[in-house]
């Protein structure tokens, strides 16, 4: 009894609220911090500076040197740079097809749809690091082929969002009543019902994004992302884990930056969930 | 409930048929022939032409596909390009290993998740339910392989608790095993905080019912409520997330073989994309991608087994 009562009195203060604050904060930061790297850089990223090698972290180098002498800030300000820019493009693909194919299945629905739906169950039948592999495996390395793989690898689960919101709205009365006065069902797919389902997209844009910094990552750290060359904080982990006990700040802030930006955007996604009332 | 089986059966197998044509038709249209990277660029004609006649590139794509998957489904999986091995050899023993860790990952996420969450849940808002949430909204967020190599840091490095080299079976199961469980920590641990999380979550909602009013006002405990009524309904959501959970484990653990350096099923795949070997790459991600569908499958009879109103739909 004393319980069921708690539930209620403490229901009032949401949790959603700090959730959404420090989220937003969060990924301020660390899109200042990127957006600073997309400027200048302490250090030229790929530098070799042999006074400099093992440094550790000091005020002239801030995240300390990797075993060539390379500076871990500025290299971490690149990769942080490559990795967002790729994450981006990847949601931007994955989101503006998905969004395309789950409006027009859920909008029209048919034999189309089911035929659509049943490839989309297919794909997510691999995981999906399991699946950016082998489509790399197929491409070969490299920034494009990346974006490419990872956003045929979004679209599906784009898809089944967007169609499950249409399918929700497609038979509500200011639907039919736009059908009834002719509007075109195209008109009525982006005017009408688009602008209804825009939470539900944010959040599942939030996971997009986290899914996608995370697939890069591990790709690059697999060695099958982008090629070495490129600026990869995955690289940096590989790269660090054979000096992990002698020079540990080498792994420690590129995960760091990885770990925080994925942290910020799963907040926010958390907090725009929990202001509209929808289960994670 | 008969009729939604069979037609769920159906889905599975038709699921299982469009990923082999995938997987297959993935690897039959790759640029470049794999014999020049298999054979070398100084091959003569002759043996590009015995190489191809060996493993029936020359005959048609639906041909090909036609044999391979018949052979498959009676455990056949062709024959290595790279070693003279058939694939079946080559994929059972590593896929053994893979298969350990992910057992281990997935009891450790049972046994981390369950107490958490239902200690969370019982105690709304008091420090460990507080600390649990912060705790687990870090935790998710941290990819398995950075997990990995922190754990080895920590455990391997510095704490000395384990050796960072693999322990094969042979060596004794324990020793195997007490090798096994850091890897599967980073496996598990993220996955962990989102089960936690779910759980909290549905015992919450469940909680918040006018049935368990009715139970308090018979006179059940707040624990005897909880026993008897609501957790059976709400393990229902975090039974078919476990179920499907399978697939990020097996995933998971192709990414944290290579942080550990452990030859199962994970490492073979890297290093046999690297060789453009593709039988065996195929078979791979078709049996791991056959392992989730399955899985899927489960969660899905288990929903069904365990609430009966959905039948209704």
């Amino acid at each position: 009894m004393v319980f069921a009562r708690q539930q209620n009195s403490s229901m009032p203060k949401k949790p959603g609220s700090w959730y959404l604050t420090i989220g937003t904060v969060l990924t301020a930061l660390m899109l200042l911090y990127i957006a600073v790297g997309f400027f200048w850089t302490p250090y030229v990223p790929s530098a070799m500076s042999a006074a400099d090698r093992e440094a550790k972290p000091s005020l002239r180098h801030l995240f300390g040197c990797d075993s060539m002498g390379r500076d871990v800030f500025s290299r971490t300000l690149e990769g942080a740079g490559s990795t967002l820019s790729i994450a981006l493009a990847v949601l931007a693909a994955g989101a503006v097809c998905g969004l395309a194919v789950g409006a027009l299945c859920g909008y029209y629905g048919g034999p189309v749809d089911a035929l659509v739906m049943r490839l989309c169950d297919a794909i997510a039948a691999f995981p999906s690091v399991l699946l950016a592999l082998v489509v790399l495996a197929v491409t070969g390395p490299g920034k494009y082929n990346v974006i490419g793989a990872l956003g045929v690898l979004f679209v599906p689960s784009f898809a089944r969002l967007v169609r499950g919101e249409f399918l929700k709205y497609r038979d509500r009365d200011f639907v039919r009543s736009a059908r009834l006065m002719g509007v075109s069902g195209l008109r009525i797919i982006f005017v009408h019902i688009l602008p209804n389902t825009w939470p539900v997209l944010l959040s599942g844009l939030t996971i997009g994004f986290n899914n996608a910094v995370l697939a890069e990552a591990s790709m690059s750290y697999l060695g099958v992302g982008v090629t070495p060359t490129e600026p990869s904080l995955g690289y940096m982990l590989k790269d660090a884990q054979g000096y992990l006990f002698t020079l540990p700040w080498c792994a420690i802030f590129p995960a760091a930056v990885v770990i925080l930006l994925i942290l910020g955007v799963g907040l926010v996604g958390e907090g725009v969930r929990e202001r509209i009332g929808v289960a994670s | 409930m008969g009729k939604a089986l069979l037609k769920r059966a159906g889905l599975l197998v038709g699921t299982l048929l469009l990923v082999s044509v995938l997987a297959f038709a993935a690897f039959s249209v790759i640029p470049g022939d794999p014999t020049t990277s298999v054979l070398g660029a100084e091959a003569t004609r002759e043996e590009i032409a015995a190489f191809r006649a060996q493993h029936g590139l020359d005959l048609p794509v639906w041909q090909r596909y036609w044999s391979w998957l018949a052979a498959f489904v009676t455990g056949d999986f062709g024959r290595s390009f790279k070693f003279d091995m058939s694939v079946s050899e080559l994929v059972a023993t590593r896929a053994q290993v893979t298969l350990v860790m992910a057992a281990l990952s997935f009891a450790l996420i049972v046994a981390i998740s369950l107490p958490l969450g239902l200690i969370s849940a019982r105690r709304r808002g008091g420090v460990v339910d507080r600390l649990v949430t912060v705790l687990t909204q870090v935790t998710m967020s941290v990819p398995n392989f950075i997990m990995g190599i922190g754990l080895m840091f920590l455990f391997a490095l510095v704490l000395k608790w384990f050796r960072p080299e693999y322990v094969p079976l042979e060596d004794g199961l324990g020793a195997h095993l007490r090798f096994m469980v850091f890897p599967a920590l980073a496996v598990a641990l993220p996955k962990s905080a989102m089960t936690v999380k779910l759980l909290r979550g549905s015992i919450l909602g469940e909680l918040g019912q006018d049935y368990i009013r009715t139970a308090y006002s018979k006179g059940n405990s707040q624990s005897s409520a909880l026993r008897r009524h609501v957790l059976r309904n709400a393990m229902i959501p975090v039974v078919t997330f476990l179920a499907m959970a399978v697939g990020d484990i097996m995933a998971g653990s192709i990414v944290v073989e290579q942080v550990f350096t452990i030859p199962g099923l994970g490492r073979l795949l890297i290093t046999e994309i690297g060789n453009r070997d593709y039988p065996v790459v195929q078979a791979i991600v078709v049996l791991l991608a056959a392992v989730v569908v399955g899985c899927n499958f489960l969660a899905d009879l288990l929903y069904r087994v365990m609430d009966p109103r959905i039948d209704g739909k």
